[in-house]
């Protein structure tokens, strides 16, 4: 495997509240190489997206990282001072979000954007080239090159969603988190930005994490997975591994729930009970009390992340 | 006469569009948005008949027309025959007992100072159909019903109190409360988990046997229609491009866009190749909607005609009950 960009180590991320604190993130460890695309997926509050917002330390306060470390091309985040953070954020990481509208100025033209992306990382280009360069970009991503003087709310959610990858190829950066990033398109235009999207990894090495609830995107897209349920990291394999042999009883309740358009079958499975409460989170396995297969030894003791083949881990006392 | 018990007859919906001051100084003709642009279809009694779309294509507006909380620009809506537009308010009010509404947002539906239980039974008192002990007598056992459990504790609770399936279960409780013989869901299962999802459907159909309810399913997701629908209709630009029972146009889709449509949908499998090009660009603006075929534009198929002239929705020949908006099957 080629080099790792990011090391995750021992996460862990608290939100105290007027209840409790809540364990967001939970002793998490994950690493990301370059070139893959790392499909992170759970259900809503499994800690997925505050996950992807402590790797950039945007943590909403009172949200706070309370261990672990973030090492980022060797670097380790939680040791930057703001300013420093701040300018890796603009040059090295890019975030792209469910809704693009929060990430792009409503008073400023798609060329403004770009422009000032590119030079931002080479501050030598001149306005005309960087024009170029914008033109050819937009070209890229499919958009008519007219367009790129219009504002954002003038480009459809589709369009807006195809600027940010064009932003984040402007940077040339070494990571691009993706957080939900089809979850607010159409059908189509959501199959053809996923489209546009690997055809642009492959073509620039891109390294991306993509966030999702959707399980389909996740198939479609990723070379590996990594999947969470209440905090905790369960399972990480490779894309079709996973799909092929689920190991994690969550895992595999996860994928037999997801509506699936094949004819063949017709029947969803169900998952009974719902995550737990994060203030007090159940003893031993957290999907102890959901698990079909739960035995004494899982209400004890919590499984920690095991090897079980190449590459591939699981946290459950069923391996 | 068949088991129609809804019929919508060249319905029609155009809003008109704002225009500014200077606008209107320097254009004298009004625009309209064709939201819905004269769909025939019909609902028959128990069974789940599904719309389904991208957004724009009025499969909302269609849904808010026959709950009568739009009035048609042009068309009829019958209602066991009864054409709603000639009902006096009053008549009207007396039919809504029949025909129930479930939204995605259970949030911007429920009322956040009114308790589950109350909000629930609201309409029980609203119809003078019970109040008091009897009222909390029947939204208990409906509780029950929809697995809104512990009854007697949740009934106090307040919205923002409840979970996220709880609160669609408690709109769910609360449309069925007057034994509707129709509901509009309009995605209502859009906001929550899959595993969420995959009960909610569940409880949907055990509701609709034990209540004979016919379901009008407005919803962007082919995937979650599957397990739902008995009959499909595809929208495109506020006209229908095709429809038939569900495993008609699932399994031989004719119309192009409803190829593209299946084909888009992600599938849960890193194996799966997609089976049919993607159309090009995005839907249009439907202020004014290509003219002939207004998929035409996108089509990878499209010939002169289809810029030309409006295809009507026809049988498929040798298919009964599938029908298609589109001149490539109608010409051979």
């Amino acid at each position: 495997m080629s080099e790792p960009v990011l090391q995750i180590r021992n996460l862990s991320v608290d939100y105290p509240t007027r209840a409790g604190v809540v364990r967001a993130v939970d002793d998490v460890s994950l690493t990301v190489y370059r070139g893959e695309v790392l499909g992170l997926v759970g259900e809503s509050g499994c800690g997925k997206s505050t996950l992807g917002m402590a790797i950039l330390r945007l943590l909403r306060p009172p949200g706070k990282i309370v261990a672990g470390e973030i090492v980022f091309n060797g670097r380790n985040l939680l040791e930057l001072d703001d300013e420093t953070m701040r300018h890796l954020r603009g040059a090295h990481i890019s975030m792209i979000f469910q809704d693009p509208m929060t990430c792009l100025n409503p008073l400023q033209r798609i060329s403004d954007h770009v422009i000032e992306t590119i030079r931002t990382h080479r501050p030598e280009m001149g306005k005309q080239e960087a024009r170029k360069r914008a033109t050819e970009l937009i070209d890229r991503l499919g958009i008519m090159a007219e367009r790129l003087d219009d504002y954002p709310h003038q480009l459809s959610g589709g369009m807006r969603q195809r600027v940010m990858i064009g932003l984040a190829l402007a940077l040339n950066a070494d990571l691009i988190i993706a957080d939900e990033p089809t979850t607010s398109l159409d059908v189509i235009v959501e199959a053809q930005f996923l489209d546009l999207l690997r055809d642009l990894q492959r073509q620039f090495n891109l390294t991306i994490i993509l966030i999702t609830h959707n399980i389909g995107v996740v198939a479609e897209l990723s070379d590996r997975v990594a999947v969470m349920y209440a905090g905790k990291l369960v399972e990480l394999a490779d894309v079709h591994s996973l799909f092929d042999d689920p190991l994690h009883p969550y895992t595999r309740g996860l994928l037999n729930s997801v509506p699936n358009i094949s004819l063949t079958e017709d029947h969803l499975q169900i998952m009974d009970g719902s995550p737990p409460d994060l203030i007090s989170p159940p003893p031993g396995c957290r999907f102890h009390p959901r698990c079909p297969y739960a035995k004494q030894e899982c209400s004890r003791r919590e499984p920690a992340m095991k090897n079980v083949g190449k590459d591939r881990l699981v946290a459950c006392w069923l391996y | 006469m068949t088991d129609n018990l809804i019929e919508v007859r060249g319905l029609k919906k155009w809003f008109p569009v704002q225009k500014s001051f200077v606008e209107r100084l320097v254009t004298r003709r009004q625009q309209f948005v064709h939201a819905v642009d004269g769909v025939d279809f019909e609902i028959r009694r128990g069974e789940v008949f599904g719309l389904a779309g991208e957004s724009g294509s009025g499969k909302t507006t269609t849904g808010r027309l026959i709950l009568r909380l739009v009035e048609p620009t042009e068309g009829s809506i019958l209602f066991e025959g009864v054409d709603l537009a000639a009902l006096s308010d009053e008549e009207m009010r007396r039919m809504r007992q029949r025909m129930q509404a479930i939204f995605q947002d259970p949030f911007a539906s429920m009322n956040p100072r009114m308790k589950c239980g109350d909000a629930i039974g609201h309409s029980l008192e609203i119809f003078g159909v019970a109040r008091g002990e009897e009222k909390r007598r029947r939204v208990l056992e409906m509780m029950e019903r929809v697995g809104l459990t512990p009854a007697s504790i949740l009934y106090d609770k307040y919205p923002h109190q409840l979970s996220g399936g709880q609160r669609q279960r408690a709109i769910i409780a609360r449309a069925l409360m007057l034994h509707p013989d129709l509901v509009v869901a309009d995605e209502p299962i859009a906001n929550v988990d899959v595993s969420v999802r995959a009960l909610l459907l569940q409880l949907m159909l055990q509701l609709k046997q034990d209540f004979n309810l016919a379901y009008l399913f407005i919803t962007h997701d082919l995937a979650t229609a599957k397990y739902i629908c008995d009959r499909i209709a595809i929208m495109y630009l506020g006209l229908i491009c095709e429809m038939g029972t569900l495993e008609q146009v699932y399994r031989n889709p004719q119309h192009p866009y409803t190829q593209a449509l299946l084909a888009a949908v992600p599938v849960p499998d890193p194996h799966a190749r997609r089976t049919a090009p993607l159309p090009k660009g995005e839907i249009p603006s439907p202020i004014n909607p290509p003219p002939g075929c207004r998929f035409h534009p996108r089509c990878p198929f499209a010939e002169e005609v289809c810029s030309q002239e409006l295809p009507h929705l026809r049988p498929v020949p040798g298919d009964e009950g599938h029908l298609v908006a589109c001149h490539r099957i109608h010409r051979a």
